[in-house]
């Protein structure tokens, strides 16, 4: 987004320009709130919190809720804390990642340089299960996960996520691949390289930006995932969204906003942290998956 | 080439791409367009808990029309779904256009509006559900703040609820639709825009006339993202408001859910589901088999 912008000259008055500027910086408060709410009630005692001043700092500030919401809160019926559904984000998370974006890797080679009759059919095939509802696919999957006696398990979740990563992991390799200039692989062709030894050679070592890009998307996509993982999952594992939405939504007892808040941090740190280090490649995969390349 | 393979190197050259892309094909086809059959052939079913294949035609459906709890669903979906594009594309719109006007901190701004998009909307749900809340969240700041006669209970009220979805669904979505609105005015032919401005055209106009026109395909982009996402609209709701007070704030997708998981109405699950998937497909089908065209002639 470095390219210029509509407006030639800052020449509007700067009474105007006051006004875009506060209009600005509200909306950077709208955005910023919840982040904010979250954090600072997550170092709070829960009766500070209950005496109400949401947006105030803490007055006795305590890590507490943090050590409660990543070991000890009961989720479900366990008081096992968040950690244990953290690390099943993770044994979900990074096979799924890896898996989708490989075949993708391939199958967007395939459709950009190995095209064949009806190819465009095959992509928008493959691209329109990008956009299913995936209520549509529940209960099928379901009986299929139970076949393969892989329900209620990691690795059913692996394979679900990998399926229907397929479609948006080939749509980036597909539409960076197209531009890649096809005179150099007819080059490497007639120098006797094949179809593997022209992926591994040619384009692989030029796939960086978009390996990045795909890895993003499909680790953002993945690790917030909600409805598979609440539909094929029992308690053991479960992933960490469905876990933070039994943490908060338990209705038995006490409830418990300071942890739940420490608790939505824990959710959301790992696709924050990816943003916060490499928010361009974020935005661009953003931009592809509205299907403009 | 001398090649003692069964398959000389260049049939072989020439079916390996196909191979590589099979597996692929195979499961996308079995996955997606296999388990739409599937249901689709359910939802004409008399399937209560489990599946079953005994053909009771279109019942499901006359039925799924008939239930109140259904027309809640389709009712806020439309309430929904109208808010939450058209907010999202106003507000991103206007957010667009500011930034644009050489703002400094520029770089700042931009990543703070669009950094909701990479949350899970369960993280989204329960930061709103607790800041809505009339017991510690809005309501109270602002009483505190001296104002005791403030009321904010929209969480609360059946009438209101689907409005705190609005809110929190616009906070997550509209800094996303700002990208895609300042990519495409950055995008701009810079000489279409000098030859306005000697025209001596004043900026409102500059805008209205000439730059709105050009966006006109990232309204459309943006009206199919936002569109796919509020009929998909599932985790958020569970995670705000879980389809209540009552049913106030139940989606197409909580129905689906509700009824094949909890209801034993498998039959009616899967119809709802159809449905759903037909309106996704209205809206997305024409779109792709437009752009998919549009490369072809390029």
């Amino acid at each position: 987004m470095g390219m210029s912008s509509v407006a030639s000259t800052p020449s509007t008055g700067s009474i105007a320009r006051t006004c875009i500027y506060v209009v600005l910086l509200v909306f950077c408060l709208f955005y910023l709130v919840p982040l904010y709410v979250m954090l600072v009630n997550s170092f709070k005692e829960l009766e500070e919190i209950r005496g109400g001043g949401m947006l105030n700092l803490p007055e006795n500030f305590t890590t507490a809720p943090w050590s409660s919401a990543w070991s000890t809160a009961q989720i479900g019926v366990q008081p096992t804390g968040l950690k244990p559904y953290f690390l099943n984000s993770i044994y979900m998370v990074v096979p799924a990642v890896f898996l989708s974006t490989m075949i993708g890797a391939l199958n967007g080679y395939v459709l950009s340089k190995w095209t064949f009759a009806y190819h465009r059919l095959v992509f928008g095939l493959l691209l329109f299960s990008c956009f299913i509802p995936f209520q549509i696919v529940l209960i099928p999957m379901a009986r299929v996960l139970g076949t393969f006696g892989i329900a209620g398990s990691t690795w059913g979740l692996v394979l679900v996520h990998t399926v229907y990563g397929i479609g948006f992991s080939t749509l980036f390799f597909r539409n960076y691949y197209e531009a890649f200039p096809t005179e150099l692989i007819k080059a490497a062709q007639l120098d006797g390289a094949g179809f593997f030894q022209i992926f591994r050679r040619i384009m692989l070592p030029s796939s960086g930006p978009i390996i990045v890009v795909c890895v993003i998307w499909q680790f953002t996509n993945i690790w917030n995932d909600f409805l598979f993982g609440a539909s094929f999952t029992d308690f053991d594992s479960q992933p960490i969204t469905v876990a933070l939405n039994n943490l908060v939504s338990s209705s038995t007892g006490v409830k418990e906003y300071n942890v739940h808040f420490a608790g939505a941090i824990l959710a959301a740190l790992p696709t924050l942290v990816v943003y916060i280090v490499s928010g361009r490649y974020f935005v661009r995969g953003l931009m592809a998956g509205s299907v403009k390349g | 080439m001398v090649n003692n393979k069964f398959l000389s190197k260049s049939t072989w050259q020439q079916i390996l791409p196909k191979i590589v892309l099979s597996p692929s094909l195979i499961v996308v086809f079995a996955f997606v367009y296999g388990f739409i059959i599937y249901t689709g052939y359910l939802s004409a079913s008399n399937s209560k808990m489990m599946p079953s294949y005994d053909w009771i035609g279109f019942v499901n459906y006359s039925k799924l029309f008939a239930l109140r709890h259904w027309k809640i669903a389709i009712t806020n979906l439309a309430v929904f779904g109208t808010l939450y594009i058209g907010i999202c594309m106003i507000l991103g719109l206007t957010l667009a256009i500011l930034l644009d006007q050489k703002i400094r901190f520029e770089g700042v701004i931009r990543p703070i509006y669009l950094y909701p998009m990479a949350l899970s909307f369960i993280v989204t749900g329960t930061a709103w559900k607790w800041f809505l809340d009339p017991g510690i969240g809005l309501e109270t700041i602002i009483q505190t703040w001296g104002f005791e006669d403030f009321s904010f209970r929209w969480i609360k009220d059946r009438d209101m609820a689907i409005y705190c979805v609005v809110i929190a669904a616009v906070w997550q979505t509209s800094g996303f639709v700002m990208a895609m609105f300042l990519a495409g005015l950055r995008g701009i032919d810079d000489e279409i825009l000098k030859a306005a401005r000697i025209d001596g055209a004043p900026a409102f106009k500059l805008y209205t006339k000439i730059v709105i026109p050009i966006l006109k395909p990232i309204f459309l982009s943006a009206f199919v993202v936002l569109a796919h996402m509020a009929i998909k609209s599932y985790d958020l709701v569970v995670a705000l408001t879980n389809g209540g007070p009552g049913r106030a704030t139940e989606l197409p997708a909580t129905f689906m859910y509700s009824y094949t998981f909890t209801r034993n109405q498998m039959g009616i699950g899967a119809s709802s589901a159809i449905i759903m998937l037909m309106t996704i497909a209205a809206i997305i089908v024409p779109y792709l088999y437009a752009e998919l065209r549009e490369r072809k002639s390029d």
